[in-house]
């Protein structure tokens, strides 16, 4: 019991917290925390971004039957390193006649916006950065402010190719986040709160996708489908492969700023998943089924931290699997299937819900 | 229809045909100032129905040009070339891109390697040869110092 | 690769594509009018890759030209020589041997599988879906790996002569292509499944695209791309060549006229190609594979048209001759060039997504137009 209690990250930060807090005075010791979480935090993005590279390429791969990358370090390991290290020292074309301040602050917004986000959420039991009482629509609130910094990167860069793309992303991101946004309410009413922890506690005796049963299967499916179009990946990512025929709004950008976008663009991936597995797959809770006490004993032996990354990482896998196997949808398709399917269904379930929370109709 | 009913149903149809002898097909030499009148008769008329123009080629014999239409009927299957023959110092002839839309593009070809002027053409220019350029290439007497190597 | 080339004088816009593609269609250059999605005119500009080759014929002799026709079509590079070499044939009157027949039609099929593979993989990768590309690749390495014994090449496989073809098969062709059928007939139900079968392939294909059949006839449409107007027009059905006449095949013909009824006309050819080769590949008769003929060849005086089906369509071969040792004039009668023609009646009033899908489906091979 002794072994597996210690390697929980519950104890690590606790111990870090007390110490610092006892060391120092107050105003300092929350600096010093505040630093030593932004240092984590950028070091999780790095490893996100190695990571999820490296599994994108991996898992097409295998899925077109040929094997990806396998020079680069063991298996191909370091790839995304080499190539991290590639786009670093190519040169950081800014295109004549573009805004430079909007140019240069677009890819910055995005990433500020991403690291925001991973604020509320929980990767393990104890571990989580800010726990405040309205966390899930602090996620919602946030992540909207990423439309700003594509339509600026679109703009910015005088390019009417770019603009037009940038544009249509930007209504497809705006579209969808009605979706996803009601999907999280159908959890929240289940729960009656919106903080993360109380989200993630009230899944003790059971995830909200096996207790909420028909509605909440209906919301999870729905948040997937828009989360993927969120987050511009296939099938919903004609405004940046349909480059044939018009530029995706980050053409213009090359070097380091094009790194950022592309990180952001998987660090997203990353974020949504997890969200998702917080709302409906209990995050870091592992599987209980109700009162089974021995069944759940056996499960808390797996650490809460690996539970997490593993369904996280299950939705990641999902969501590229999506990427390799369906053709596009045209701009007048995907903007249909929102305004005319996703949104009426997901309200239609959110009425449902209500009244299943109300009567108390669930697991 | 077979060859020898064909003959005789374009003898009767169009005004003093000329017959080539010895061919797979019907062979029938015109006159290309009623070029599009006769076209306009072997498209719609009774019992001929050609509706499908599936060969236009141009030929220089060095004395004159000729063009040559393949045509076929998809409702009787039959067969029959149509040709013309024009003057190699001025080729003009009407088109026919309104009775086989397919024309469009073959006439094209044939003014952009040969020279030869469709007269009504709703577009003439050079199909695969820059606008810009200078002589009818796939003509006997085409000198190109450049891009000719003659062994 | 967009540039706006200009607005019009009602504020259309007109911009280029091309002519280098990131899919696999070739130097096609269009230069199209759009108001803003809705394409008004699309217009080919055609001639990057013209390399006179009817010209260069006129210097070949006739055993030389035939191979410069694989360079035309490289996808269906076994039919056009077999076009060829029948026009020759043809004029001077010989008579193929028995085995040579039935090794070109065998050829000829395994050309239209492979080609008809490479056109499915790059159709969906147009329409966004990247996995199938991989498998159509696959099967394609197959029949080279099966063409590369026999005739020594992978694409441009120079391997019918007047009066047969150039060598025999290899000893290990009748057994590689009983396999190979064997597992084609199993992924091809699998990729109807995973490609055909798809909701958001179905909405992008159905109605976009429309040609009737009077405007498919009249534009000189051949091959699927007249066959899904339900127009019939199959050369092997129609003028039977080699041992086609004999054979118990079907010509696939469809009535929707859109995207999704060409595409089924391929997919559904690819199984008749299949029971082709299964009927043949087990009775290949003994014998010669080439007829004597002369070392320098002399066609009389006169002209010959012969005619082929090649995966796009009808493939004509039109010999001018006037009793020399080389062609006086040739006319290769190609079937792309037809099938592009009706492109811009087939884009008019859609949008710019389903140039995309009309352009797959038309399988254009541009060395084919431009010659």
């Amino acid at each position: 019991m002794n072994k597996i209690t210690m390697l929980s990250f519950e104890n690590i930060t606790h111990s870090i917290d007390s110490w610092l807090y006892a060391t120092f005075s107050p105003t300092i010791a929350l600096l010093l925390e505040s630093l030593i979480v932004g240092l984590a935090v950028i070091g999780l993005f790095t490893l996100l971004g190695l990571i999820l590279v490296l599994m994108e390429r991996k898992v097409s791969a295998y899925m077109q039957i040929r094997l990806g990358p396998n020079r680069v370090g063991y298996g191909g390991s370091m790839q995304t390193v080499a190539d991290t290290l590639k786009l670093a020292m190519k040169e950081g074309l800014t295109p004549d006649g573009a805004d430079k301040f909007l140019f240069n602050l677009a890819p910055f917004v995005v990433i500020v916006v991403a690291m925001m986000i991973l604020a509320p959420l929980a990767f393990a039991k104890g571990t989580q950065i800010w726990d405040l009482n309205i966390g899930v629509l602090y996620i919602s609130a946030v992540s909207s402010l990423s439309v700003i910094g594509i339509l600026m990167a679109g703009w910015a860069s005088n390019n009417k190719y770019s603009l037009l793309g940038a544009m249509r992303s930007g209504a497809q991101i705006v579209s969808y986040e009605l979706s996803a946004g009601i999907s999280v309410i159908s959890i929240v009413v289940l729960t009656g709160s919106l903080r993360i922890s109380d989200i993630i506690a009230s899944q003790q005796d059971g995830w909200w996708l096996f207790k909420g049963h028909i509605p909440a299967i209906i919301s999870f499916i729905i948040f997937i489908i828009a989360v993927t179009a969120e987050t511009n990946r296939a099938p919903f990512d004609l405004a940046e492969a349909e480059s044939e025929l018009t530029a995706g709004f980050h053409t213009e950008y090359s070097g380091m700023k094009f790194a950022l976008f592309f990180l952001a663009e998987y660090v997203n991936i990353f974020i949504v998943c997890a969200i998702a597995a917080t709302l409906f797959l209990g995050g870091w809770m592992p599987l209980h089924i109700g009162h089974w006490v021995e069944f759940n004993r056996v499960m808390d032996y797996i650490p809460s931290s690996l539970w997490f990354i593993g369904k996280t990482f299950f939705l990641i896998f999902v969501i590229m699997w999506f990427r390799w196997t369906f053709p596009r949808l045209r701009i007048d398709q995907l903007l249909k299937l929102e305004w005319k399917y996703l949104l009426p269904i997901s309200l239609v379930n959110l009425l449902l819900m209500t009244l299943i929370a109300i009567e108390g109709w669930y697991f | 229809m077979t060859k020898e009913e064909l003959k005789v149903t374009l003898e009767q149809l169009l005004p003093s045909p000329a017959f080539e002898e010895g061919a797979e097909w019907t062979t029938v030499v015109i006159d290309p100032a009623g070029w599009e009148g006769t076209a306009r008769k072997l498209r719609s008329a009774e019992g001929l129905k050609f509706d499908y123009l599936f060969c236009v080629t141009a030929i220089d014999w060095k004395t004159h040009i000729t063009m040559v239409y393949h045509l076929t009927s998809t409702v009787y299957r039959h067969t029959v070339v149509v040709k013309a023959t024009l003057d190699r110092a001025n080729p003009v002839i009407g088109t026919v891109s309104d009775i086989w839309r397919t024309a469009e593009f073959h006439e094209r070809e044939a003014f952009d390697l040969f020279g030869v002027e469709f007269k009504g053409h709703p577009d003439l220019r050079r199909l695969f040869l820059t606008d810009d350029w200078k002589g009818w290439p796939l003509r006997k007497d085409y000198e190109d110092p450049v891009n000719m190597i003659k062994l | 690769m967009i540039e706006e080339v200009g607005t019009t004088e009602t504020g259309d816009l007109v911009i280029n594509v091309g002519p280098q593609h990131p899919s696999t269609h070739g130097v096609l250059h269009l230069v199209i009018t759009l108001n803003g999605e809705t394409i008004k005119k699309v217009e080919p500009h055609l001639g990057y890759i013209h390399r006179s080759i009817e010209k260069m014929c006129e210097s070949l002799s006739y055993r030389q030209f035939i191979y410069v026709t694989s360079r035309m079509d490289y996808l269906s590079s076994h039919i056009n020589n077999h076009g060829c070499a029948l026009c020759v044939e043809k004029g001077m009157q010989i008579e193929v041997p028995a085995r040579a027949r039935v090794i070109r039609v065998l050829m000829d099929e395994l050309t239209r599988l492979a080609s008809h593979q490479l056109w499915w993989g790059a159709m969906a990768m147009d329409i966004g879906a990247l996995t199938p590309f991989f498998h159509a690749f696959r099967e394609r390495e197959a029949i080279n790996d099966i063409m590369e014994e026999t005739c020594g090449a992978r694409l441009t496989m120079n391997y019918m002569v007047p009066g047969g073809v150039m060598a025999d098969l290899h000893p290990n062709f009748q057994k590689r292509v009983i396999e190979f059928i064997r597992f084609f007939r199993t992924k091809i139900d699998e990729y109807d499944e995973l490609v055909t079968g798809n909701i958001i392939f179905k909405s992008r294909m159905q109605g976009v695209g429309y040609l009737s059949p009077e405007d498919a006839v009249s534009y000189g449409c051949t091959g699927p791309t007249a066959r899904g107007s339900g127009v019939s027009c199959d050369i092997r059905k129609l003028y039977p060549y080699e041992v086609y006449g004999q054979l118990d095949f079907q010509e696939v013909t469809a009535t929707g006229g859109d995207c999704f009824a060409r595409y089924k006309v391929r997919m559904q050819e690819m199984r008749q190609s299949i029971s082709i080769i299964e009927q043949l590949i087990d009775n290949i008769p003994k014998g010669e594979f080439q007829a004597k003929t002369k070392a320098v060849l002399k066609l009389p005086k006169g002209e010959f048209y012969s005619r082929v089906e090649t995966a796009r369509g009808e493939f004509g071969v039109y010999i001018i001759s006037e009793g020399g040792t080389t062609p006086y004039r040739i006319k290769f009668r190609s079937p792309g060039f037809s099938n592009l023609s009706a492109l811009d009646h087939m884009a008019r009033g859609h949008k710019i997504g389903d140039l995309v899908a009309i352009m797959g489906t038309l399988d254009l091979v541009i060395p084919d137009i431009d010659r």
